[in-house]
């Protein structure tokens, strides 16, 4: 991993690790009367949103402001084609107001990757999900929320998620998360199942680190945690599967379903649920279903992922070092963290 | 009349020979050749003499495009590539369906001097696939269309591409089909597979283009109609052209260069200068292609020129247009891919970059021998060049190529348009 994050793909085993410690350090100040460090301060950090997203740009904002920030928020409805002006103009007058960092949210999948690698701007660049690729800071708080529930919230730090068994559940095939969270889960060492119908699977699957199986109930037995993906209506129009109803059958948790898991299973999700369709509203309600936790973990993550990035332990006259890389800022800054802290 | 000697060039690779030029004809072919009145001589030592090259496939914008290339311009890139015909597409706008376009980017050709255009026309109105154009209009203008093409767009319904193949019997035309089912590619954006699942792109698969080239030449066979496959991409392709081939049915096909040497890893950088339709496909593919270029199952290099403003390539994947700049790297990347790895000698290149496409194309007075008597249409190569592509030197409006920096062999250095230099040590004249 560089000065960006663009994908999932990109973190080592280390970096992952640490990010999610870091996290953990973030999610204390969260439970501190005044939630707020000043490691961010006299730094911009701009929410690039093509595509909407209320509930990620706020995730984003939170963790921004909680980390002193100077926060803009730029959102632009459909496509840079359809509003006459090029992702690489926007950037650009972006970056001309001094933005340290962009978070961006695209429809087109590789467009931070584009943002990050085309000599168009200098700024950090962290993706917040782009098409059907890459969505590596869901990836993050979902490794943070099983390693939480599955190791705990202190064994677990230092810890990754070896041999933990991970089932991911729907549609894989239009799914940023999908594929953030098997490249993630794979480097941290779990073992990772994707259950969905055939016409779901992208052509290519079998060459992903994970098992695929067309059977949920096979799989929830020696499931860990099983993560359900939202489906959208639309797509029996496209013929993926014939009805909501068999699709709910075939590959909906319900509370029978639920009952075959694990004792120790969790229920993940990253939201928004389309109850009655990939899950029932007694799972979704249940305790062992971490949808609002995950909410709450996302902030902690951001939280870590912008900290790292921008060099937030720095001495807040210190010059910024915006090019260091997560590699070479290994150790946890948990002193720094407390020192630095707002009285 | 001015008089030129090429001087010692290996005519298509092989004994070196002196060829005179007299006028727009070759005069003389031999050994050691003299005349008092030559007015030019080229050395031309070591490098390969071929028949000026013939590109079947090409997009040259005008009308309606003009801020990604003209006529002229595209004229002037492709005597730079060594070509000294070109076939123009019909997806212009207004679209070439009616014999006065086509006459009008005929005449830009004849005015340009630097190739000769032929227009191809287009098989249905407005390339929309539901009417067809007036084929026989505009084989009867002064265009004397013989080709016609939807090319950018299927012509998807089985009923038209019929009696498109049956209609143009009449005056012995040929229909080029850009093979692509539509619903297979709804939202399509590079080669459906491995890539394209890691990338999450929108897939292209394969069966897209094999299910029409296959509906197609079965059409042909049943019809008796001759068929010809634009821009064929995968080895599935490869393996029912060769079984048509063997049962006799007219097909013909084209390759692109990019075809020959790019694969769907490239597509990992998001860098949309790889972004071209059909989409580059696997490493299986290219080697299935290149070994069916040798063997004749291909019959032609074609480059679908493709040129593209700067902003239409300079932006996210999804946003970018598709298409490649080829006729300027066309010759250099078969060298690089036929030539230098043995599949292909320089007479099997004049084979199917002039040759073969004119004869596919009845491009009169192009893909002649290098014999006296004939049209002096010619191209001199220096095969040992190596170097880095710069597209910065190149002569098309755009700049669009996927080989910036890339070092290929082979350079033209000189291009005759009957008798008339209109590239001479690598310049335009």
């Amino acid at each position: 991993m560089q000065r960006h994050l663009i994908s999932a793909a990109d973190l080592t085993r280390d970096d992952a690790v640490l990010i999610l410690d870091t996290a953990e350090e973030m999610a204390r100040v969260a439970d501190r009367p005044i939630k707020k460090l000043p490691t961010l301060r006299g730094r911009t950090v701009v929410n690039l949103f093509f595509e909407d997203s209320t509930r990620t740009r706020i995730s984003f904002e939170a963790a921004e402001k909680r980390l002193s920030a100077d926060v803009i928020n730029f959102t632009a409805k459909g496509s840079s084609v359809s509003k006459g002006e090029s992702l690489k103009d926007t950037a650009q007058t972006l970056e001309a107001m001094g933005v340290d960092a962009v978070v961006i949210r695209h429809g087109a999948s590789g467009a931070p990757y584009r943002l990050a690698t085309s000599g168009w701007i200098d700024a950090a660049v962290i993706n917040a999900g782009d098409g059907t690729h890459q969505h590596p800071t869901q990836a993050l708080l979902d490794a943070f929320t099983m390693r939480r529930r599955l190791v705990g919230r202190d064994a677990g730090l230092g810890q990754d998620l070896s041999g933990r068994r991970i089932t991911i559940v729907g549609d894989v095939l239009h799914s940023r998360v999908a594929r953030s969270n098997v490249d993630l889960l794979h480097t941290l060492g779990a073992e990772v199942t994707l259950v969905a119908p055939p016409t779901l699977l992208p052509v290519g699957v079998d060459t992903w680190p994970c098992e695929v199986s067309y059977d949920l109930d096979s799989t929830l037995t020696k499931s860990d945690a099983v993560m359900m993906l939202r489906v959208q209506r639309e797509r029996m129009n496209a013929a993926f599967f014939p009805t909501e109803r068999e699709y709910s059958r075939r590959y909906g948790l319900d509370g029978d379903r639920m009952a075959r898991m694990p004792e120790h299973a969790i229920v993940m999700h990253p939201g928004p649920m389309v109850r009655g369709m990939e899950i029932t509203a007694d799972v979704a309600d249940s305790d062992r279903c971490t949808v609002i936790e995950q909410v709450t973990n996302g902030v902690s993550i951001r939280m870590a992922v912008l900290y790292l990035l921008l060099g937030g332990n720095e001495p807040a006259v210190a010059h910024p070092s915006p090019t260091t890389t997560l590699t070479t800022r290994r150790s946890a800054p948990t002193s720094e963290l407390r020192t630095t802290e707002e009285k | 009349m001015s008089k030129t000697l090429i001087r010692g060039a290996k005519v298509l690779g092989g004994e070196s020979q002196d060829v005179l030029i007299d006028g727009g004809t070759i005069a003389e072919v031999g050994p050691e050749l003299w005349d008092a009145d030559v007015t030019r001589v080229v050395e031309a030592t070591g490098k390969i003499l071929l028949p000026g090259l013939v590109d079947l496939h090409t997009h040259l914008r005008e009308p309606g495009r003009e801020d990604s290339e003209t006529v002229l311009t595209g004229t002037r890139a492709a005597a730079s590539g060594g070509y000294t015909s070109v076939f123009a597409m019909a997806n212009t706008f207004p679209v070439a369906d009616t014999a006065g376009v086509v006459e009008q980017v005929w005449r830009l050709g004849q005015e340009s001097g630097y190739c000769d255009v032929q227009p191809i026309g287009a098989v249905t109105v407005g390339l929309e696939g539901q009417k067809l154009a007036e084929l026989g209009a505009m084989h009867e203008s002064a265009a004397g269309v013989t080709v016609f093409s939807d090319d950018g767009k299927c012509v998807h319904d089985a009923v038209i591409m019929r009696r498109a193949l049956e209609y143009v019997k009449a005056f012995g035309g040929v229909v080029a089909q850009h093979a692509q089912e539509p619903r297979l590619t709804e939202g399509a954006e590079m080669n459906e597979g491995v890539v394209s699942a890691e990338l999450g792109l929108g897939g292209w698969p394969a069966v897209a283009e094999e299910s029409i080239i296959a509906r197609d030449v079965l059409l042909a066979e049943h019809v008796g109609s001759r068929v010809h496959i634009c821009h064929l991409s995968t080895a599935g392709s490869v393996e029912i052209v060769r079984w048509a081939k063997s049962r006799g049915i007219r097909v013909t096909a084209e390759v692109t260069p990019h075809h020959l040497l790019l694969t769907d890893e490239l597509v990992r950088s998001y860098n949309p200068v790889y972004k071209v339709n059909p989409p580059l496909r696997t490493e299986r593919d290219v080697m299935a292609l290149r070994e069916a270029l040798a063997d004749g199952t291909i019959d032609i290099v074609a480059t679908d020129h493709a040129p593209h403003p700067q902003e239409d390539k300079d932006c996210e994947w999804a946003a970018a247009a598709m298409g490649m700049v080829g006729l300027e790297t066309a010759l250099s990347v078969v060298q690089e891919t036929m030539v230098d790895t043995g599949l292909l000698d320089w007479a099997g290149v004049a084979d199917r970059m002039s040759f073969t496409p004119a004869r596919i194309g009845q491009a009169e007075g192009h893909g002649r021998p290098v014999s006296a008597g004939e049209p002096a249409n010619l191209t001199l190569v220096d095969s040992a060049y190596r170097g880095p592509v710069d597209p910065a030197g190149f002569a098309s409006r755009s700049r669009n190529t996927p080989y910036e920096g890339r070092e290929l062999p082979g350079r033209v250095t000189h291009t005759w348009l009957r008798g008339k230099a209109t590239l001479v040590d690598g310049k335009l004249t």
